[in-house]
C-alpha cells in the first residue's frame, strides 16, 4: 500500500516532446514507472522514448487508459494544460512546471476543486512510491521502500530528508512534493488525510517553510486527526523578515507566517521538531520512539 | 518587480481609480515648477524610493522627513533639495537607507478620514482578495496582529471581478456615509480590475482617503508585479528602476539566479529555495553568518553557475564559500565543472567547501578530485557547515 501512486498507475507526460519532458519521461521509465504515452498538440503520431504521442489528453487517455499525468508544459501554457487534464478526467494531475503566473492558478483552482481530479503542484518535484512508481524529477536512488510518509513544499529539501531517512534505515511509503508556489493543488492537510488512512504509512515527516499559514493549519489538523508519529522541519528560521514575504502578505495570516509561530504550533500539536536540516531523519526516529 | 508610487498612480489613473494630480521632479527647480503648475494652495513633496514608511522616515544627517507639505513653490524646492541625492532611512529600508533620486509633488486634498485597502492573492482562499480596514495610515501589520477584527476581507474571482454588493458590504463595514457608497463601489471594483489586468502581486493603498466632499482617493499607492507574469506585460518592464535594486541581485536575476544579499561572511551556493534557506539556517546553527541566499535553480548550466560564483566573490565580506548541492534536475557534474571553470576564470580567493549529493554525484566528485582546485570536501550537511564556519573564522 501507499498513497496516490503505485505499480498500477498508468502515466502520460504532457510536454513529452520538449527536452525536459523527454529527459524525465526516460528517467521515470528507467525507474519502472508505467509510462504509457505523451501529449503535445500537433505532434500526434510521433514517438518519444518508445511512447506514442497524442494531440490531446482525452485521446491519450482513451488510447492508453492513463489515470495520471505529469506536466512539463512551459509556464505560459501550463495552466491550460492542467485544465485540459482535469477536463479529460485524469484522476491525478502532477504539475512540475515552475513559474506559472499566480492569477492563472487562481483561475484553475475552482475548476480543480469542482472536479474529481487531484492536483499536486505546480512547481513541485512530483510524487514517488519507492520501488513502484516515480512521477517527477527526483533522483530515484535516494529512496527506499518502507513506511514513512514524506511531504514538503520544497524539492531539494525533500531529497535531503529522504536521503537521511534511507541512511537511517527508514524506507518511505510515498513522498509528495506539494510545490513552492503561493497557490498549489494539494495542501499538507490533504496529504496528511491520505497518510493517516494508509495502513502502510507508520510515521510522517513534513518539511515546511516561512510564509503563509499552511504549517499552522497542518499542526491543528494533526492535533485533532492524526494518530501516527509526526516530525517536522521549518526552513527559513534565520531568513530576514520582509525579504520574501510581501508587506500585506502578513495581514491575512495575522501575525502567523514566521518560523517561530510555525514551530510553536507544531510543538503544541505534539510534533517532533528537527532543530537543523541535518536533524530531519533523527527527528522522525525520535517521534517514533516517543510513542 | 516593484515600481515607484508615481508610476503606480499613472497606472491607477489609466484604470479609472481616483488619484490626485501630481508631477515627478528630479531637481529642486522642477519641484518648484510642479508646485506652480498644480496650482493648489498645499502640495505634498514625497520621496520616491522602493520602500514604505516614508512619512515617518528621516534623511540621514538632517531632520527632513520622507514626505512633507509645501505651501509655496520655494517651499517645494527646499523640501526637494533636502531629499534629492540624500539617503532616507525608513522602517523598511534598514539602517543603511536608500538614496532619493526623484520626488513626487502631489496636490493636496481635504481629508475627512484615512482608511486602508489592499489587493493580493490569499493562499488559503486560493483567489485574490480585497482587504480593507478603518485603521488607515497605520502600520497595517501591527493592526493585523493586535486587532485582527479590524481587517476586512472579500475574495473575488479574477475573471468576474469584485461584485458590487461586496464593495457595498465593505463600504458599510468601513462606516462610509451612504452618499459615498456608489463612489466606493466604483473605486473598489476598478482597483480589483486593475490588479487582475496588470497581473499585480500586491496593490496597497495606505492611506485610502475619504475626502470632505465624500469621494475616495488613493493617497498613496504601492504596486508590485508577479514576476512570473511579466512575459505578457512587456510594457511594464520599462517601469523597472534598476537604481533602486541591489546591483548583485539585478545581476543575478539577469543570469536567471535567485540571490538575496545578507550581511554575513559565508557565501552560500545551493540548488532549490528550501534547501538554500535550510543551508543558511544550518550555517547560523553552527555559529556562522550567511553572506547571501543563492538558489541556482534546477536548470542552470555551467555558465550560470560560474556567474553565481562571480557574484558571491564580488562581495568583499565573504571569507569562505559553501556549495551545497543535492542534485535532482541539477547534475553534480554541472556544479563540478562550474567550480573548475570559476577557479580558472575568476580564481577563488577564499576557502571553498563543497558538499555534493544526488544525480551524477560520483562523476562530479571525480571531476573535482582530478581538477587540482583547492577544495575542502564535505560529507553530509553538518560536516559541511562545521568546515565552512571554521574556514571563515580562520580567515
Amino acid at each position: 500500500m501507499s498513497i496516490l501512486v503505485n505499480r498500477d498507475t498508468r502515466v502520460i507526460c504532457q510536454g513529452i516532446t520538449g527536452k525536459v519532458g523527454e529527459f524525465h519521461t526516460r528517467g521515470c521509465l528507467e525507474y519502472g514507472t508505467r509510462m504509457v504515452g505523451g501529449v503535445t498538440p500537433g505532434k500526434a503520431g510521433e514517438t518519444v522514448v518508445g511512447l506514442p504521442v497524442f494531440n490531446t489528453v482525452a485521446e491519450a487517455r482513451d488510447a492508453t487508459g492513463a489515470n495520471a499525468t505529469m506536466i512539463f508544459v512551459p509556464p505560459a501554457f501550463a495552466a491550460d494544460a492542467i485544465l485540459e487534464a482535469v477536463g479529460a478526467g485524469i484522476e491525478l494531475v502532477i504539475a512540475i512546471t515552475e513559474g506559472i503566473p499566480v492569477l492563472d492558478m487562481a483561475r484553475v483552482m475552482p475548476v480543480v476543486k469542482a472536479s474529481k481530479s487531484r492536483l499536486i503542484g505546480p512547481n513541485c518535484p512530483g510524487v514517488i512510491t519507492p520501488g513502484e512508481c516515480k512521477i517527477g524529477i527526483m533522483p530515484g536512488y535516494i529512496h527506499t521502500p518502507g513506511h514513512v510518509g514524506v511531504m514538503s513544499r520544497s524539492g531539494t529539501l525533500t531529497y535531503e530528508a529522504v536521503w537521511q531517512l534511507t541512511q537511517l534505515g527508514h524506507g518511505q511509503s510515498t513522498c509528495v512534493g506539494l510545490g513552492g508556489d503561493p497557490l498549489v493543488g494539494s495542501s499538507f492537510i490533504d496529504i496528511l488525510t491520505l497518510f493517516q488512512a494508509d495502513p502502510d504509512t507508520h510515521a510522517i515527516l513534513m518539511m515546511g517553510e516561512i510564509g503563509g499559514s499552511a504549517e499552522e493549519e497542518a499542526a491543528a489538523f494533526v492535533k485533532q486527526h492524526v494518530t501516527k508519529p509526526v516530525a517536522a522541519f521549518i526552513a527559513g528560521r534565520t531568513a530576514p523578515p520582509g525579504k520574501r514575504m510581501g508587506h500585506a502578505g502578513a495581514i491575512i495570516s495575522g501575525g502567523k507566517g514566521t518560523a517561530e509561530a510555525k514551530l510553536e504550533a507544531l510543538r503544541d500539536a505534539g510534533i517532533e521538531i528537527a532543530e537543523s536540516p541535518a536533524d530531519m531523519g533523527q527527528a522522525l526516529v525520535r517521534a517514533i520512539k516517543r510513542r | 518587480m516593484k515600481i515607484h508610487e508615481y508610476q503606480a498612480k499613472d497606472l491607477l489613473r489609466a484604470a479609472g481609480v481616483p488619484v490626485l494630480a501630481g508631477r515627478v521632479a528630479r531637481t529642486p527647480e522642477e519641484a518648484a515648477a510642479a508646485f506652480t503648475a498644480l496650482g493648489t494652495p498645499v502640495c505634498a513633496v514625497k520621496a520616491q524610493i522602493h520602500a514604505g514608511g516614508r512619512g515617518k522616515g528621516q534623511v540621514i544627517g538632517s531632520t527632513q522627513r520622507g514626505v512633507e507639505l509645501a505651501k509655496s513653490a520655494d517651499d517645494a524646492a527646499r523640501i526637494a533639495k533636502g531629499l534629492l541625492g540624500n539617503t532616507l532611512v525608513t522602517i523598511q529600508t534598514g539602517p543603511e537607507g536608500q538614496v532619493v533620486r526623484q520626488v513626487f509633488v502631489e496636490s493636496g486634498c481635504a481629508i475627512d478620514r484615512e482608511l486602508y485597502c489592499a489587493v493580493l492573492v490569499d493562499r488559503r482562499v486560493g483567489s485574490p482578495v480585497l482587504i480593507a480596514s478603518t485603521a488607515g495610515g497605520m502600520d497595517i501589520e501591527e493592526v493585523a496582529h493586535n486587532t485582527p477584527e479590524l481587517i476586512l476581507s472579500e475574495p473575488f474571482d479574477p475573471d468576474r471581478g469584485l461584485a458590487s454588493y461586496q464593495a457595498r458590504l465593505l463600504a458599510a463595514k468601513l462606516g462610509l456615509p451612504t452618499a459615498s457608497w456608489r463612489h466606493a463601489e466604483a473605486f473598489f471594483r476598478k482597483l480589483c480590475a486593475a490588479f487582475v489586468s496588470l497581473d499585480a502581486s500586491l496593490l496597497e493603498i495606505n492611506p485610502l482617503v475619504l475626502t470632505k466632499d465624500g469621494t475616495l482617493v488613493a493617497l498613496d499607492a504601492k504596486m508590485t508585479f508577479d514576476d512570473n507574469a511579466l512575459f505578457r506585460h512587456k510594457d511594464l518592464t520599462a517601469l523597472r528602476d534598476e537604481a533602486e535594486e541591489e546591483p548583485a541581485e539585478t545581476r543575478a536575476a539577469a543570469a536567471g539566479l535567485s540571490y538575496v544579499k545578507l550581511n554575513g561572511t559565508i557565501g552560500c551556493l545551493v540548488n532549490g529555495a528550501g534547501l538554500a534557506m535550510s543551508t543558511m539556517d544550518l550555517v547560523k546553527y553552527h555559529g556562522g553568518q550567511p553572506a547571501n541566499f543563492l538558489d541556482v535553480g534546477g536548470g542552470a548550466d555551467v555558465n550560470q553557475v560560474t556567474e553565481a560564483f562571480r557574484i558571491i566573490l564580488s562581495d568583499p565580506h565573504v571569507k569562505a564559500i559553501l556549495v551545497n548541492i543535492f542534485g535532482g534536475i541539477m547534475r553534480c557534474t554541472t556544479i563540478a565543472n562550474a567550480v573548475v571553470e570559476a577557479s580558472k576564470t575568476v580564481g577563488f580567493t577564499v576557502p571553498l567547501v563543497v558538499r555534493l549529493e544526488g544525480t551524477e554525484v560520483e562523476e562530479g566528485k571525480k571531476i573535482l578530485a582530478n581538477s587540482g582546485t583547492a577544495i575542502i570536501t564535505a560529507d553530509g550537511l553538518t560536516d559541511a557547515a562545521k568546515k565552512v564556519v571554521a574556514a571563515a573564522n580562520a580567515a
